[in-house]
Parts: structure tokens; C-alpha cells; sequence
């Protein structure tokens, strides 16, 4: 299992982006521009995420001097 | 067409599979960037040339170099040099320069046909897209303008300076006050009514 913050966000992207064909490939079958409208919200929601998740990866670096997801666990959830 | 969409489709495959399964995240960064224009190649076979666009500006662009930029950024360490004299091994590009020059010879294929019409669906234009953004889906964009903002506050929050400079500079000013007026705590804490007299 991968516990490195930067793969887990990378995989997200696939993740989003493997929605995103899902989303244009409908569209397209049925030739209506709803599926590629859809795509351009999960592209824009995209950015903001990873803006966000970056931001937090470069804290958490700052803090625990690693990128181990599990090293983050100060809340014992 | 359809071959373009097939090939370009089995590259998007193979490459999303080589990120998953990379150790080195630059090496992940190379295939995914393969990937997502693969993605782009099978958005345009599909007959959607706008977000084909889209996919290679945004995401390919914008969003892989935030990426990049993170990477950079935290491999500031003394192995950094050891580590980007591997990178530069050469072999290392390989893979995706196979790829990619599969894709490229793709699009060649492609613009040079320059018959867009034979898709399975039909062609959906980017005046299509553009009238139905800004008709009914108004107030999708208009959510997504304020999760950008958000997003913009929300990083400008994160990438802040962090909390143990700032109480170390006051830490610093309290300390010079209490110099100042002798050791006296009182005083030092009211420093304009003690500069009054």
C-alpha cells in the first residue's frame, strides 16, 4: 500500500480524470455538450484540491520531516 | 479513428499503470504527465476537441507543474544531488519517450486527416459547450468561481509563514520592553503609559 502524500494525490488525479473520460465518452455517445460541461466542474474542483492538498503536504513535511501518511496521526483516530 | 482511439487508450492504460507502480516520484510525475495526455489523444478521438485542450493546458500544464514544484521543494536535503544524478541516467527516459512519441505520431496521423466527422457520437463544437456553460449550467460556474476562491484562500492559509517565527518575533519584542523598563513586567507591558511621563 502506498502511504506517500504525493502518490496518494497523484492517484487522485487518475482517479478524477478516469471520472472525467467517463463523463466525455457519455456525452459524446449521446452528442450533447452536458458530459464535457461536467468535465471542465471536475477539472475546476481538480485544481482547487490539489492547490489545498499540496499546500498541506508542504506543511506536513515542515512538521514531521517525512511524507509518511501514517506519521500525521497526532488526532489517534 | 477508431484506431487512434485504441492505441491512444491502451497508452493511457499502460502509462496510469507504470505511475501507480513507480518508488521514485518523478519518474510517477513523467508517466502521469504521458497519461493524461494520452487522455487528451482519446478526448479528441472521441470528438471533443475543447476539453481535449483543456486536458493538455489544465492538467497536463498547470497542475502537473504544482506537482513538480512540490517535488522540487522537498527534496532539499543533502542526497538531493545523489538523487538528481540517477535521475539523469538516461534510461529513465525511455519509457515515456516511447510513449509519448506514439501519442505525437498519433496527432500527426490525426491532423493530417483532419476528418473529425467519423467519431461515434458526432462532434460536440466548442460553441455547443460554450452556449450550454453559460445557459443552464450559470450557476455551476458561477459554485466553481467560489470554490476556486476558497481553494486560493484556503492555500494562501496553509503556505503561510509558520507559527513559532511569529511568536519568536514577539517573543523577541517582549523581551527588548522588559530590558527596557528595568525587568519590571508591569512596565514593560505598558510601554506607552510608561513613556508618557
Amino acid at each position: 500500500m502506498r502511504r506517500n502524500l504525493i502518490f496518494i494525490l497523484m492517484s487522485i488525479e487518475i482517479m478524477l480524470n478516469g471520472t472525467g473520460v467517463a463523463f466525455v465518452a457519455a456525452g459524446s455517445r449521446w452528442g450533447q455538450p452536458d458530459g464535457q460541461i461536467m468535465f471542465l466542474f471536475i477539472l475546476a474542483m481538480a485544481a482547487a484540491e490539489v492547490s489545498v492538498g499540496l499546500a498541506l503536504v508542504l506543511r506536513l513535511y515542515h512538521l514531521h520531516h517525512n511524507l509518511d501518511a501514517d506519521a500525521a496521526n497526532e488526532m489517534r483516530g | 479513428m477508431e484506431v487512434a482511439f485504441y492505441i491512444a487508450g491502451i497508452v493511457a492504460i499502460v502509462s496510469t499503470v507504470l505511475t501507480i507502480t513507480r518508488l521514485n516520484a518523478v519518474h510517477a510525475l513523467l508517466y502521469l504527465i504521458v497519461s493524461l495526455l494520452a487522455v487528451a489523444v482519446v478526448f479528441y478521438a472521441m470528438g471533443a476537441p475543447l476539453v481535449a485542450a483543456l486536458e493538455v493546458i489544465i492538467y497536463a500544464g498547470a497542475i502537473m507543474v504544482l506537482f513538480v514544484f512540490v517535488i522540487m521543494m522537498l527534496n532539499l536535503g543533502k542526497r538531493a544531488a545523489i538523487a538528481e544524478g540517477q535521475w539523469m541516467q538516461g534510461n529513465v527516459w525511455v519509457g515515456p519517450v516511447l510513449l509519448s512519441a506514439v501519442l505525437i505520431a498519433e496527432v500527426v496521423y490525426l491532423i493530417l486527416r483532419a476528418r473529425l466527422t467519423e467519431s461515434a457520437g458526432g462532434v460536440v463544437d466548442p460553441k455547443q459547450v460554450g452556449l450550454a456553460l453559460y445557459g443552464p449550467y450559470l450557476i455551476g460556474v458561477e459554485l466553481s468561481s467560489m470554490l476556486l476562491l476558497g481553494a486560493l484562500v484556503g492555500a494562501c492559509h496553509l503556505g503561510r509563514p509558520v507559527l513559532e517565527k511569529a511568536e519568536g518575533r514577539y517573543d523577541r519584542n517582549s523581551d527588548g520592553a522588559r530590558a527596557h523598563s528595568g525587568g519590571n513586567p508591569i512596565r514593560a507591558g505598558a510601554r506607552g503609559a510608561s513613556d508618557a511621563p
